[in-house]
C-alpha cells in the first residue's frame, strides 16, 4: 500500500470524480469531495515524509521500467507542491458547500464537485509524474476543468472571461506540446530524467533552442508572467469564489514548478540560464511585473479584480527569486510558494464570505463592513499584513529571504525596488481597510451579518498559519532548503 | 526565575487590552497600575539576555536589559506613569488603548537586543501613536497624522533594508555598535535620523506634535524621538558627524521658536533643540558625553513632559492655544503657572533644577574634546532655550498682557500629574547622585562645582536681568529695538521686521514649491490611473484574446531571437 502512494496521490480525486455522479444529494457529493481531498492530502503528507527521510520516490508504472513505461518521481520538491496543493484544496473545500448555494445553480453542484476534482487531480498529476508528455496530458485535465469551473461563475462575464481562459491557456498548453515534441525528436524519449542526461549531447541544435523557448513561453503563459498576465484577473474575478480561492493558491504555482523543473531538471542549469539570457530577463519581467500589477491593484474598484493584480504581483516576487539562480534565491521562491497559497487563500475565501453575505465584492460594499463582519476583514487585514511583508506573517520570511538572496548576489537595486514594490501592497491593502474600517456603513446595509460558521473555520485556520508559519519557521525553511540545494546537486539528492 | 522573562512590554499589551474591554474608574485603576506594576517589576530585573529564540537562521532578542536599556526603560515608566495620570479623565477609549500601546512600543524598542525586533516595535510606535493624533478628529489632525504615518513608515523600511543589509554583511542581526562604514550603517543611520528629527527631516514633529490632542501630545513627546536617541546612542557613539548634525539641531529650532505663535509649536521646535544636545553627546563618544545624553534623555522627557503638560492644561480649560491669544492667565491658573515655571526653570537649566545637571555634562564633554566652535553653539543654544522655554512660553501664556480669559485651573488629575514631573524636576536637581548611579558609565562627575553653578547664575542672571527690565520697559516698545536680546513679542509688536520677512519667503518659496510638487504628483497619479483604466477598458472591450495573443507572439519571438543570436 505505502509503495502505491505515488500513483495513489493522483489516481484518488481522478477515480472518484466519475464517482460523484452516483451520489444524488450535492451534500453527499460535497461530503464526498471533502474526503478525498483529504485523503489527499494525508498521503501528500505521508509522501513528503518519505522524502525527507529518504530521498526522492520513484515509482514505475505498470511494472515498466523507466526509458519505455510511465515513472512517477517524486522528490522533495514535488512532494512539496502536493502537499501545498491538497492542504489548500481540503481546507478551500471545507467551505464549497455554503458558498456555492448562493452562486450556481443547484442542479450544477454535482458537476462543480465532479470538476474541482478533476482539477485536482491535474494538478497532483503534473506534480508528481516524471514524465514529459505525461504533464502535458494532466496539464489538459486541470486546465479543461478550470475552464468550466470558471464559466459557472454567476456573472455572466465569467462565460467570456473562461473563453479567454480557454484560448491563452491552449495556446500556453500548444506550445508545451510543441516543445516536448521537438525534444522527444532530438532525443527519443520522454521521460525527464532520461531527457536530462541525453540533452546534452545535442544541446547546441537549434531545435533543442526552439523547444525551450517555446516551453518557456508555454509555462510563462500559464503562469501569468507579465506581459502574458492578461487572462489572470478576469478569469480569477468572475469565477465562483471557491473557485478562486482554490486556482489562486494552486494553478500558477504548478506552472512555477513546471518552470523549475524544466529549466533545473530537464534542460540544465547551465544550458538554462546560458542559452536565454534569463536571468535578466526574468528580473526586469518579475520586477515590472510587480511594479505594474501592484500599481494596477491600487485602482480597482471589484477587490477580487484588486488581488487578482496583487497576485500577478507577487508571481514577479517569485520570478526575480527564480532568476538570481542561487540556492537561497530558489529557497525564496519555494518559500513565496507556499507562503503566498496560505496569503491568497485566506483572503480570497474571506472574499468568499463577504459574497456571501453581500452578494458582491465591490470595494463600495465594503464600506463599514469592519464593524458587521468583524472576523472576516480581522482576516482579510492579516491576509493583507501578510502579503505587505509584516514581521511575524509568512509574507516576512518570504521576502526576507528574497532580498537576502538578491543582496547576497550583488543586486542591491533590485533588493530596493522589491522594497520600493512592498509598499505599493501597503497602499492597495489600506484602500479595503480604510473603506470597511472608517467610512460608516451603506444605508439599508445593517441586516448584514458575520459569515457563518463553514467560512470562518477554514478562513481562520489559514490565518493562523499564516502566522504560524511566520514564526515557527522549521518545517517550510528546512523543506525548501533541502528541496533547492537538491535541484542544485548539492547536499541529499 | 520566570518573572524575569516577562519583557516589559508584555504588561502594557495586555493593559492596552484591558483597557479596551473596561470603562470608568476600573479602566482608570488598571491604567495606573500596569506602570507601577512594571515599574517595579523591572526594578528587579538584573542586566543579561532575558528572552531569546531562533527565527529563521539569527538568534532574536526580544528582551535584553543593560545599563542603557535600562536607563531608557526607566524614564519611559515613569513617563507613561505621569501622562496617565494626566489623562485620566479622558474617555476615549481609542486614545487610551493607544498610549498603553504606543507607551509598550517604545519599552519594547530599547529593550530589544536584535534589529528585527527593533523594526516591529518601531513601525508599531508609528502605528499606535498615529492614533493619538488621529483621536482629535478634525480634518486637519487627520491629514497632519497621515503624513507623519508616511514618514515614520518610511524610517521603518529603511530600518528594515539597513537591517537586511547588515545580516548579509555580518551574518548576524544582533543590535550592538553598527558604525557608518557600508551602505547597512548608513541606511540604518537614516532610518535613526528620521526618527530622531534631524535637521531637513524634522518636519514631521513640528507638524503632528501640536496637532495631536491635549493628552496625546504629552505621550507623544516622551517616546519616539527618545527611542531614535537610545538608538543612536547603541548604534553610532562617538560618530563626528553627529556632532555637527546634533549642534545644528540645538540652533536651527531657536529661530523658528522665537517666531512661531502656536505654543505647543514651540515646545516641538524645543524638543528638538533638546535632542540635539543629546544628538551631540552621542556624537562626542566620551564616557561623560554618553552620560550627558542619557541623562540629558532622561530628565528632557521628565521636562518637556511638564511644560506639555502645562501647555495642554491651558488648551484643555481656554481652548487656545496661540501666544496672542492668551495672557494674564496667572490670575485664576495660579497653579499651573508655577508648575510650568518649574519645568521652564529645568529645561533652562537652572541651579537646582534637573536640566542643570545634565545639559552642562555635554557641554564639558565638548570643552574636553576640543571641539571649542561646538561649544560655542551649544552655549547659544542654551541662552535660546531660555529665551523660547524658559520665558516665551509661561510669559506668553500666563503674564504678559491680560487677554480677559478667566479659566481656573485644569483638573485634579492633570495638577496630579503636573506635580509628580515638577518634583521630579527639583529631586533630580537636587539631590542629582540618584540620577547618576543609574548612568552607563561612572566619571564622578560633580555639577555644582563654584565654575559650572557661577556660569550658569550668571548667564541666567543676566537673561533675567535683561528680561525684567525689559518687561519694566514693555510699555515703550520703539525703544525696545536696541536691546541685545531678541525677545519674540518685540517682533510681534514691531511686525513685521526683517527676519520674519525673510522666513515668510522662505515659508512661500516652500509652500509654493510643495503645491508644485503635489500638483505634479497629483496629475502624475491621474494620468497613471487614466492610463490604468485606459488598458483595462481596451482588455475589456476591443478585441481581448488577440492582443493577449500579440504580446504571446512578440514574448515567443524575443525568446527566440535571443537564443539564435547567442
Amino acid at each position: 500500500m505505502l509503495a502505491h502512494l505515488p500513483i495513489l496521490q493522483v489516481i484518488v480525486p481522478m477515480m472518484a470524480a466519475p464517482l460523484c455522479l452516483f451520489l444524488t444529494r450535492p451534500r453527499l457529493v460535497w461530503l464526498f469531495a471533502l474526503i478525498v481531498s483529504g485523503l489527499a492530502f494525508l498521503i501528500s503528507c505521508i509522501l513528503l515524509q518519505q522524502v525527507m527521510t529518504s530521498g526522492a520516490i520513484i515509482y514505475e508504472l505498470g511494472g515498466w521500467d523507466a526509458p519505455w513505461g510511465i515513472e512517477y518521481r517524486i522528490d522533495q520538491l514535488s512532494a512539496f507542491l502536493l502537499l501545498i496543493i491538497s492542504a489548500v484544496s481540503t481546507v478551500v473545500l471545507f467551505a464549497a458547500h455554503t458558498s456555492i448555494q448562493k452562486e450556481i445553480p443547484v442542479d450544477r453542484h454535482t458537476l462543480f464537485y465532479i470538476l474541482y476534482l478533476l482539477s485536482l487531480a491535474g494538478m497532483l498529476g503534473i506534480v508528481a509524474t516524471g514524465d514529459a508528455f505525461n504533464v502535458f496530458v494532466f496539464l489538459e485535465i486541470s486546465s479543461l476543468s478550470a475552464y468550466a469551473l470558471i464559466a459557472l461563475g454567476k456573472d455572466r462575464r465569467a462565460l467570456w472571461a473562461a473563453y479567454q481562459y480557454l484560448i491563452m491557456g491552449t495556446i500556453g498548453a500548444t506550445f508545451i506540446l510543441i516543445g516536448i515534441g521537438l525534444i522527444y525528436q532530438m532525443t527519443g524519449t520522454l521521460n525527464m530524467n532520461d531527457l536530462s542526461m541525453r540533452l546534452p549531447e545535442v544541446a547546441h541544435t537549434r531545435t533543442v533552442f526552439t523547444a525551450f523557448a517555446f516551453i518557456i513561453v508555454g509555462v510563462c503563459l500559464k503562469l501569468a508572467l507579465f506581459p502574458l498576465h492578461l487572462w489572470l484577473p478576469n478569469a480569477y474575478a468572475y469565477a465562483p469564489s471557491i473557485i478562486t480561492a482554490f486556482l489562486a493558491a494552486t494553478a500558477t504555482k504548478v506552472a512555477i514548478y513546471l518552470l523549475i523543473r524544466f529549466t533545473f531538471s530537464v534542460f540544465g542549469l547551465s544550458f538554462s540560464f546560458t542559452t536565454l539570457p534569463l536571468q535578466i530577463l526574468f528580473v526586469v519581467l518579475g520586477l515590472s511585473g510587480i511594479f505594474a500589477a501592484s500599481t494596477a491593484a491600487i485602482y480597482q474598484k471589484n477587490v477580487k479584480h484588486l488581488f487578482a493584480y496583487s497576485s500577478i504581483a507577487q508571481i514577479g516576487y517569485m520570478i526575480v527569486g527564480f532568476s538570481v539562480s542561487t540556492t537561497t534565491g530558489l529557497m525564496a521562491t519555494l518559500l513565496h510558494l507556499f507562503n503566498h497559497a496560505l496569503m491568497k487563500s485566506a483572503l480570497f475565501l474571506a472574499l468568499a464570505a463577504v459574497m456571501y453575505r453581500i452578494g458582491g465584492v465591490q470595494l463600495s460594499q465594503f464600506q463599514g463592513l469592519g464593524r458587521q463582519m468583524p472576523l472576516t476583514m480581522a482576516a482579510i487585514v492579516i491576509g493583507g499584513l501578510s502579503l505587505i511583508g509584516v514581521p511575524l506573517t509568512v509574507g516576512f520570511v518570504s521576502k526576507w529571504y528574497l532580498i537576502l538572496a538578491v543582496i547576497e548576489n550583488g543586486w542591491w537595486p533590485v533588493a530596493v525596488l522589491i522594497l520600493l514594490g512592498s509598499l505599493l501592497a501597503v497602499v492597495y491593502v489600506w484602500r479595503i481597510v480604510e473603506t470597511a474600517y472608517f467610512k460608516p456603513p451603506l444605508a439599508g446595509s445593517e441586516a448584514i451579518k458575520e459569515a457563518p460558521l463553514s467560512f470562518l473555520v477554514p478562513i481562520w485556520v489559514l490565518v493562523i498559519a499564516n502566522i504560524y508559519f511566520g514564526i515557527d519557521t522549521r518545517l517550510s525553511i528546512q523543506v525548501t532548503q533541502v528541496a533547492a540545494q537538491s535541484l542544485f546537486g548539492v547536499g541529499p539528492p | 526565575m520566570w518573572m524575569i522573562e516577562i519583557p516589559p512590554f508584555a504588561l502594557f499589551f495586555i493593559g492596552a487590552l484591558i483597557a479596551a474591554v473596561t470603562r470608568g474608574t476600573l479602566r482608570s485603576a488598571i491604567m495606573v497600575l500596569i506602570p507601577i506594576a512594571s515599574a517595579l517589576h523591572l526594578w528587579t530585573v538584573p542586566e543579561g539576555v532575558h528572552l531569546q529564540f531562533a527565527f529563521l537562521d539569527y538568534q532574536l532578542m526580544p528582551y535584553r536589559a543593560d545599563k542603557l536599556s535600562l536607563m531608557f526603560g526607566y524614564v519611559f515608566h515613569i513617563a507613561a506613569f505621569i501622562a496617565i495620570i494626566y489623562s485620566l479623565h479622558v474617555r476615549d477609549t481609542m486614545q487610551q488603548v493607544a498610549a498603553m500601546l504606543y507607551a509598550g512600543s517604545g519599552l519594547g524598542a530599547v529593550f530589544a537586543g536584535d534589529l528585527l525586533t527593533l523594526f516591529v516595535f518601531w513601525e508599531l510606535l508609528a502605528f499606535t501613536s498615529v492614533f493619538l493624533i488621529w483621536a482629535r478628529r478634525t480634518r486637519r489632525s487627520y491629514v497632519a497624522g497621515m503624513r507623519y504615518l508616511i514618514i515614520q513608515v518610511l524610517s521603518g523600511v529603511i530600518l528594515l533594508a539597513g537591517a537586511l543589509f547588515y545580516a548579509a554583511e555580518n551574518g548576524t542581526l544582533a543590535f550592538g555598535f553598527i558604525g557608518l562604514d557600508g551602505i547597512a550603517g548608513w541606511l540604518i543611520f537614516i532610518a535613526f535620523g528620521i526618527k530622531c528629527a534631524f535637521p531637513m527631516a524634522h518636519n514631521w514633529l513640528t507638524d503632528a506634535y501640536p496637532e495631536a490632542t491635549v493628552t496625546g501630545t504629552v505621550f507623544l513627546s516622551a517616546f519616539t524621538t527618545k527611542v531614535a536617541v537610545y538608538a543612536l546612542a547603541r548604534g553610532y557613539p562617538g560618530t563626528e558627524l553627529l556632532i555637527y548634525i546634533g549642534a545644528a539641531m540645538t540652533c536651527f529650532p531657536i529661530f523658528f521658536a522665537v517666531i512661531e505663535n502656536d505654543l505647543r509649536r514651540v515646545l516641538a521646535y524645543s524638543l528638538i533643540n533638546q535632542v540635539g544636545f543629546m544628538v551631540v553627546g552621542i556624537g562626542i563618544g566620551t564616557a561623560l558625553a554618553i552620560n550627558g545624553a542619557v541623562s540629558h534623555a532622561f530628565n528632557d522627557v521628565i521636562f518637556k513632559g511638564l511644560l506639555f503638560m502645562s501647555m495642554g492644561a491651558v488648551l484643555h480649560m481656554t481652548g487656545r492655544i496661540n501666544g496672542s491669544d492668551l495672557g494674564g492667565l496667572y490670575k485664576t491658573m495660579p497653579k499651573t503657572t508655577v508648575l510650568c515655571i518649574v519645568g521652564a526653570a529645568s529645561i533652562s537649566a537652572f541651579p537646582l533644577f534637573s536640566g542643570f545637571v545634565s545639559k552642562s555634562m555635554v557641554m564639558s564633554a565638548a570643552l574636553e574634546e576640543g571641539f571649542d566652535w561646538i561649544w560655542l553653539m551649544l552655549l547659544f543654544a542654551s541662552a535660546g532655550v531660555f529665551h523660547h522655554a524658559g520665558i516665551k512660553i509661561p510669559y506668553f501664556a500666563f503674564f504678559a498682557h491680560d487677554s480677559g480669559v478667566r479659566a481656573s485651573d485644569p483638573p485634579n488629575n492633570m495638577l496630579l500629574a503636573m506635580l509628580i514631573a515638577a518634583g521630579l524636576c527639583i529631586a533630580i536637581g537636587i539631590y542629582p547622585a540618584a540620577l547618576y548611579s543609574l548612568l552607563p558609565y561612572d566619571t564622578g562627575y560633580n555639577p555644582y562645582d563654584a565654575t559650572h553653578v557661577l556660569a550658569q547664575t550668571q548667564l541666567l542672571f543676566f537673561s533675567a536681568l535683561a528680561f525684567v527690565w525689559l518687561n519694566l520697559r514693555g510699555m515703550y516698545p520703539p525703544e525696545l529695538r536696541s536691546t541685545n536680546l531678541d525677545f519674540d513679542w518685540i517682533y510681534r509688536r514691531a511686525f513685521p521686521t526683517a527676519l520674519q520677512n525673510m522666513f515668510s519667503v522662505i515659508w512661500k518659496a516652500d509652500l509654493a514649491l510643495r503645491q508644485a510638487f503635489l500638483i505634479r504628483l497629483d496629475l502624475c497619479l491621474a494620468f497613471l490611473s487614466r492610463r490604468n483604466e485606459g488598458v483595462s477598458g481596451l482588455i475589456s472591450r476591443i478585441y481581448p484574446a488577440g492582443s493577449m495573443v500579440m504580446w504571446v507572439a512578440v514574448i515567443l519571438a524575443t525568446y527566440l531571437f535571443l537564443s539564435f543570436i547567442h
